[in-house]
Order: C-alpha cells, then structure tokens, then sequence
C-alpha cells in the first residue's frame, strides 16, 4: 500500500501531506501560546505596579540569545536551500550550525535560571520590600526551610534599589551603594522567597513560558540532529522527501524562534 | 515465511493488533476501549445515584468491592462524601475525554473516514498509532488516581480553582497529567483527520460530494485542533499551581482551612474559568456533531433518498464551528464578568442555535415522503432527533443571562446536556455501531435483540434524565452527595425550621425513580454487549459488501476491506445520496458508479 503525496505535491492543493500537517500543528501552537501570552495580560493588567517584577533578567544575555535564534533560523533555511541543490556537505555544515544555536540557547537559558534561584526578595515585617543574595549563594531557600533549619538570622547583600522604586531610586544610591552583608533577623521576616516560579505570577509566567519554550527548543534540537545524523542517510534513497523532511521540520523551528521573538521583549523590556 | 526477506511477509499478532498502523485497527481499538470506558463511567454513575436516593446506605452488590478496592472512602460499601466527589469528578472526565470523544471522532472517524472519502489509509498512519497510544497511557494515569491516597479528583470535570489547588490530595495532579496526555492524544487525531481530508481524497471527490459525516468530522478536527491547547496551558498553569507553588488561579488573601495560604497570589480565578471554556464550549460540539454526521448517513441511507439541504446542512456545520469558539463566558454569567460581557455572549449563544436548527430540520424534512426502513439503525437515528431536539431547545433558557439566575448549577443543567450527550450523541453513536458493524466483521448484529436494546434504552433514558428538569426547576443544586436531603422540606420541618422553599417530598422522591432508571437502563445494555460479541463470530452474514444498499464509498469496498482498503483507487462521478435519483439506472447509484 502506498499512501499518495508523501514526497509531491497533490495538484490541487499544491503541497504535500507533511507540509499539510505541519502547518495544521503549528495553528495549534499558536493557540497554546497564545492561551499563555493572554494569561500574561490579564495577570499583569490584574496586578498592582509595584508588585509586577521589572528589569531583573539580564537583558544583554536574552538579546545575545536573540540572536543565537535567529542566526539558526537562516542557516536552518540554508541547510533546505543546500538539500533542494543536492549539496549533502553543504547541509551538514549549516544544519550542525543551527544544532549548536540550539544548543547554546539551551546552556545560556540554564544559567538564567540559575542565577534566579539564588536570587532573593525578602518581605520584612515592617512592610519594607528588599532583594539581593543571600551569603553562601544557597538556592531555593524559604521561610519556612530557614525556620526549620533553626537559623536565627540571615548575612543578605542587597541590591542597589528595589524594582518597586524604579530607575531614579538606582541612580540616586549609585553614590553611596554599600555592598556589604547586612543582617537580618528571622523574626522580621514575612515572607522570603527566590526568584523561583511561586515567587510572583510574573515569575511564574517567565518560568512556564520559557521552559514550554525551552522544550520546543529541545524538541526541535533532536528532530534537526537526527535529520542531520542518522536520518540524513535518506539522501541516498529518496532525497525529495528527505528534502521535505528538512524543510517541514525548519517550519517548526521557524515557529519555536518566533515564538522566542515575542517572549524576549514581553519579558525582558516591557 | 522468513525465507524470503524481501517478501512482504504477514505481520504477527502484536504488529497486526497491537501496534497497528492500520486505520481499521486503530479505529476498532479506540472504539473498544472508548465502549469499556462509557461502561464504566456509567457505572461510577450508579454508585453515585444510589448514594443520592439512600445517602449513607452502603451500594448493594459491589459495596464490599468498593470498599475492598477504595479503602477507608468506601467504608462499609458506602460511598462517602469524599467518594461521591471524586466518582463526580471522574464520571464527567472519562464520560467526556475518554469515553464520547474517542468513541465519536477517533474511533468512527478513523475507521469510516479514510473508507468514505476513498484514501488507502490516514495522512500519517503512524501519528495515528501514536494518538491512540497516548489515549490508553491517559485513560491509565486516570485510572491509577483511583488508587492513590486520597483517591482521584475531586474538584469536578471542570476543576475550577482555586477548590482544585486546595483540596490536599495528589488526585487532581493525575488528572492533569492525564488531559496532557489526552490533549496531545486528540491534537495528533485532528492534525492527521484534516490532513488527510484534504489531501487524500479519491479523483473526482470534491468538497461537495464528501459525505456530511466527513465534514462533521472535519469541523470537529479543527475544534479539537484549536480548543485544546488552551486547556493544555491552563492544565500546565494549574499543575504549577499543584505542585510548583504558583498562583496562576489563587487570588490574593486566598485562606486554607482558616489559614492564610502562603502563597504569592495575584492570581485570577477567572482566568481558569476563561481557559476551561474556551475549550468547554466547542467542546460540547466536538461530542455532538460527529453524531450529527451519523444520523444524516443513516437516515439518508433508510429514507432512500437524497438528503434535504445537503449545502444548508454544510454550511450549519461550518458556522457551528465558528461560533462555539466565541459562546464560552455563557457558562460564566454569575461569576461576576458583568453584564456587557453577558450581553455579548447571550447574543452568540443565540445566533450559535440557529445552525443547530438548520441541520436537525433538514434531518426532519429529509423524512418527508420517504419510504423508511425502520432497522435498528434507523430507529436509533430516528429517536436522536427528539432526544437532541429536547436537549437543544431546553438549552436556550441556560443562554440567557436573566433565567440562568435561576437555573445555574441545578439539576435542569444536568437534564439538559446529557438529553444531547447521552440519548442524543450515545444514540448516533449506538446507531453507527449497528449501521458499519456489516462493513467491519461482514455479519449483520441481531436485529431482535437490537430492538430490545433500543426501546429498553429509549425508555429508561426518559425516565433517567426527564425527572431532573423538575427537580432543577424546584431548585435542586447539582454536586451534592446527599441529593439535597439537607434542604429538604422534610428535614426543615424535623429541625423546626420553616418549610418554605425546601425541597418537597414530591421531588426528592424522584430520586428513587431515577435510580431504578438508570438501573434499567444498564441492563438494557446486557442485550448490546452480547449482541455485539457474539455477532462478531455467530451474526448472520452480510448479504455482500453493501448490505444497506448505500452509496457511499465505504460500502463499496470489500468486507473487511484490507490493508490499503480498495482494489483499485475508486473513481468518484457522484453526489454522496443518490438514491432513488430520477433517470438513473438503479435504485440507488454509488458515489463511484457512472
């Protein structure tokens, strides 16, 4: 049995089954997305200025990942470009490029994440609000793990301003900015909490956001490197389709890159 | 057999069975395992109707089950307000994603729709495996939360936040991973179901020529294509509500057994209630308009003539499709969303019935001067049109924002969807089951014992679900484990207390006749199940490969038809129901036939 337009095209819809299919998933993609990006309104819109996180991801290091992502997305095209001449080598080389991106944007995210977790704000009980680091880096630290371990104080190196006061506030202790340990009692805690998902809705957005993205980062990274592998032997029995293949699959990561281009600005400027 | 390595070499049980890649198979295993799923559904449904009719009585029959497999929630056999909660929760869950959904779209369309619109297979016959492969992993992570400590959701199938966060049991996280599991499941179908109607239809099968059933099915792709997702990412959101400690749904102050929660807040618990509708709505259709697509198969077929309003039917389907993605906030008129948002959405829920009109009238008129065959088919066909007519007209009272007031949550709720869900959608699907059944094993099901199953069915299903209108309309609330024996008339005037507006005894008694309904009704099915599997062996044979004389292309492959299902890629010259077509050379004329 032979299923019909596989590798060609059928004549009166003009594509082929893969390209019919993927263009119908990534409609669902959109849909999934667009659900999470809609939950970002409405929880901002539904949040008190002062309490929506401003300006503590590393805006540099998101654009470089900017355009670790968008460099991949040329050379993924390339990579097509390359198949559609029959230059096998040619393909290597960009789609083991576009594998790297991937795999760069992957180790940089991590190392975000990273730093976010030994990142801390702290709610006193006097109602003031300050984030720095806790001495010693530890992560996931809470209120309640502090109690429990008995700890009767806290060594914390706080930030220069709280993202509650905005930029004038930072300038304004530019001058005078101790970046020593200060101490504070566990008693005048309220809440402690790093910058892990509960700490915020904003937080927990970012990291559901981003780590949905980082799977299809992920997904799309395994899919290009099999293609790039052990699937490329395909070339020497039915190109057309390995073509297709490439190309359906560079769709998909057309769609995981664009959808990066939304998440850098929402979450990172505005 | 392995002689030849190059042969093509039959495949073994477990890669014939099992492992198919074959849309028959995979559309036979959906359906079986979809049918004991709506069993057992129905069954958890029995537990709770005789909690309601004697609360606190242990079931009879299966309570020292109950208890020997629940533990200490069925203690004594008795199902405990806890259980009735969770049995609740999954009631709604398995009868909607596992049961009615896989039965009406995957397993019927996988095995007709490829057949009907002439294709030797679906677009991605691996995909599909895939998709029916992450419905059993789904069904399982649900089953196996029955059995975990605290037992298995609780906070009902639409799981509103903040309740579903709260309640300290790990229940509600399977139900979560489970839908995730489910939602790719049914995306993997629609993106496979629209791929293939477009791509693979016959030479000759133009989008008007296509049967109705295949544009039900190819609207209900696309809702399930677009509706689901959401779900999905209110699903990961309340996952890390449940186990990562967000606050996605919990507002700010949100207290816990009167303790403030330590958590964040900030969260909404209406965005829940946006995200779940945007999937629940067009989800109510994704169950009825495959069943639509039956009923118009059969009755053509019986009425032996064209369909009426074959394009007005095309087009209500269409414009349903569109319109159940903007009716959601109807389910929403009292949380507070205010009333020009009501506004708007009483306006669509009003336009939204106008197409549901359009195609049960051009299913009534199509009887109209045709000379019907009442098969067993037929008159499960025949009494969907009733059945839906009942449940889509009591719908309109629940779409205005005014008489929702009243009706919110009652039992008139609970009357009106499952008059479309179980005698409307679960009749197509009976009548699908007893109309391909020839095509799938090549014998014909009984037709007595068929009747037996109908009119038993029939009846019981009135004597179910008709009672509940009253009890709603006398303002029984809905989700209450003791039936609301607590604001009865009779346990008012026991405390003293002033009996107005309790609930009369009239209406609580009409618990008892429900009860022994719904006891009817499943053993009405004893005679289906029987006849289902001994047919399979012992029916009588289908007298050739078009036993109903129709004219689609299904019937004009071979029974069973094999793998790659036609012998030569049919060519198609005609309309989907010409029967009896003035000036054609036979009584009825396959789509194929010049």
């Amino acid at each position: 049995m032979e299923i019909p337009y596989v590798s060609q095209p059928r004549p009166d819809t003009g594509i082929y089954n893969a390209k019919a299919g993927i263009w119908l998933f990534l409609a669902s993609e959109v849909m999934l997305f667009g659900a999470l990006f809609s939950s970002y309104i409405l929880l901002r819109v539904g949040a008190l200025p002062a309490d929506w996180p401003h300006g503590l991801l590393n805006i540099p290091i998101g654009a470089f990942n900017t355009v670790v992502l968008i460099v991949s997305s040329v050379t993924v095209v390339m990579a097509w470009v390359s198949l559609k001449m029959k230059k096998l080598g040619q393909f290597k080389i960009f789609q083991a490029i576009t594998v790297l991106c991937a795999l760069t944007f992957l180790g940089v995210k991590s190392f975000e994440y990273r730093e976010k977790f030994a990142h801390y704000e702290v709610w006193k009980t006097d109602g003031t609000r300050v984030t720095g680091h806790i001495e010693g880096k530890p992560m996931f630290l809470t209120l309640a793990k502090l109690k429990a371990a008995g700890r009767e104080k806290i060594a914390f190196i706080a930030d220069r301003h709280h993202y509650s006061e905005g930029k004038a506030a930072m300038v304004r202790r530019e001058a005078h900015a101790e970046h020593k340990a200060q101490e504070i009692p566990v008693s005048q805690i309220k809440r402690l909490s790093a910058f892990v998902p509960a700490h915020s809705t904003y937080f927990a957005i970012y990291f559901t956001l981003t780590a949905l993205h980082g799977l299809h980062v992920l997904g799309g990274a395994i899919v290009i490197g099999y293609l790039f592998g052990p699937g490329s032997k395909m070339f020497f029995t039915d190109p057309e389709r390995l073509t297709n293949r490439v190309e359906v699959s560079g769709l998909f990561w057309h769609f995981v890159d664009l959808v990066w281009i939304f998440l850098f600005p929402v979450l990172y400027l505005l | 057999m392995e002689a030849h390595p190059a042969s093509h070499h039959e495949p073994g049980f477990w890669q014939k069975y099992v492992f198919s890649t074959d849309h028959k198979i995979i559309g036979i295993q959906y359906g079986l395992t979809a049918l004991v799923f709506l069993l057992l559904g129905f069954g958890l449904m029995l537990c709770m109707r005789w909690q309601i009719a004697h609360p606190g009585q242990p079931v009879p029959v299966i309570g020292a089950l109950l208890h020997a497999m629940l533990g200490d929630v069925a203690a004594r056999g008795v199902v405990s307000p806890d259980l009735y909660n969770s049995f609740g929760a999954m009631h709604g869950t398995i009868m909607v994603f596992l049961a009615i959904v896989p039965l009406a779209f995957a397993a019927f369309g996988n095995y007709v729709v490829p057949l009907q619109i002439g294709a030797p297979d679906m677009a991605f016959p691996r995909v599909n495996m895939a998709s029916y492969q992450f419905y059993v992993l789904g069904g399982v992570v649900m089953l196996v939360s029955f059995f975990i400590p605290g037992g298995a959701a609780q906070a009902g199938w639409t799981s509103y936040s903040p309740l579903a966060t709260t309640i300290p049991t790990n229940g509600q996280a399977f139900w979560l991973v489970g839908m995730v599991f489910l939602i790719n499941s049914s995306l993997l179908g629609a993106v496979n179901f629209i791929a293939t109607i477009i791509q693979l239809r016959a030479p000759g099968m133009t989008w008007f020529r296509l049967p109705f059933f295949v544009w039900a099915q190819f609207v209900t792709a696309f809702l399930l294509l677009l509706a689901f997702p959401p779900l999905e990412a209110a699903g990961i959101m309340q996952l890390m509500d449940n186990v990562a400690g967000t606050s996605f749904f919990l507002p700010t102050g949100l207290a816990v057994g009167g303790k403030l929660a330590d958590i964040s807040g900030g969260g909404s618990p209406l965005l829940w209630q946006h995200l779940f509708w945007f999937l629940g709505h067009p989800e109510v259709y994704v169950l009825i308009l495959p069943a639509m697509g039956i009923v118009c198969e059969i009755i053509a077929n019986n009425t032996r003539k064209p369909i009426w309003g074959y394009k007005s039917l095309v087009f209500s389907v269409l414009s349903i499709g569109f319109l159940s993605f903007i009716v959601w906030a109807h389910h929403m008129y009292l949380t507070g969303m205010g009333t020009k948002i009501s506004a708007f959405f009483q306006t669509t829920t009003m336009i939204i019935s106008i197409p549901s009109v359009i195609i049960l009238t051009c299913f009534f008129i199509s009887l109209w001067g045709g000379s019907i065959r009442f098969n067993t088919p037929m008159l499960f066909a025949l009494a969907f049109l009733p059945m839906f007519g009942i449940g889509g007209l009591t719908g309109l009272p629940l779409g205005f924002s005014a008489a929702v007031l009243h009706l919110h949550d009652t039992y008139y709720v609970i009357a009106h969807f499952h008059y479309v869900v179980a005698p409307g959608t679960i009749f197509a699907l009976f009548a699908g089951i007893y109309y391909w059944f020839p095509k799938m094993t090549g014998r014909m099901m009984n037709e007595f014992w068929g009747r037996v199953h109908f009119w038993g069915s029939f009846i019981f299903m009135n004597v179910v679900f008709q009672p509940m209108f009253a009890q709603g309309m006398a303002g029984m609330i809905r989700r209450m484990a003791d039936g609301g024996a607590n604001y009865s008339a009779a346990t008012l005037q026991k405390q003293g207390l002033e009996s107005i507006g309790g609930l009369s005894n009239t209406i609580m008694s009409l618990h008892t006749m429900i009860l022994w309904g719904a006891v009817g009704l499943a053993l009405c099915q004893i005679p289906f199940v029987i006849n289902l599997f001994v047919s399979i062996k012992q029916g009588k044979p289908a007298p050739g490969d078009n036993p109903w004389q129709a004219t689609t292309l299904e019937w004009q492959a071979p029974t069973p038809p094999p793998h790659g299902n036609f012998a030569t890629v049919p060519s198609v010259r005609r309309d989907p129901y010409d029967y009896n077509v003035p000036g054609a050379p036979g009584e009825f004329s396959p789509q194929n036939q010049a």
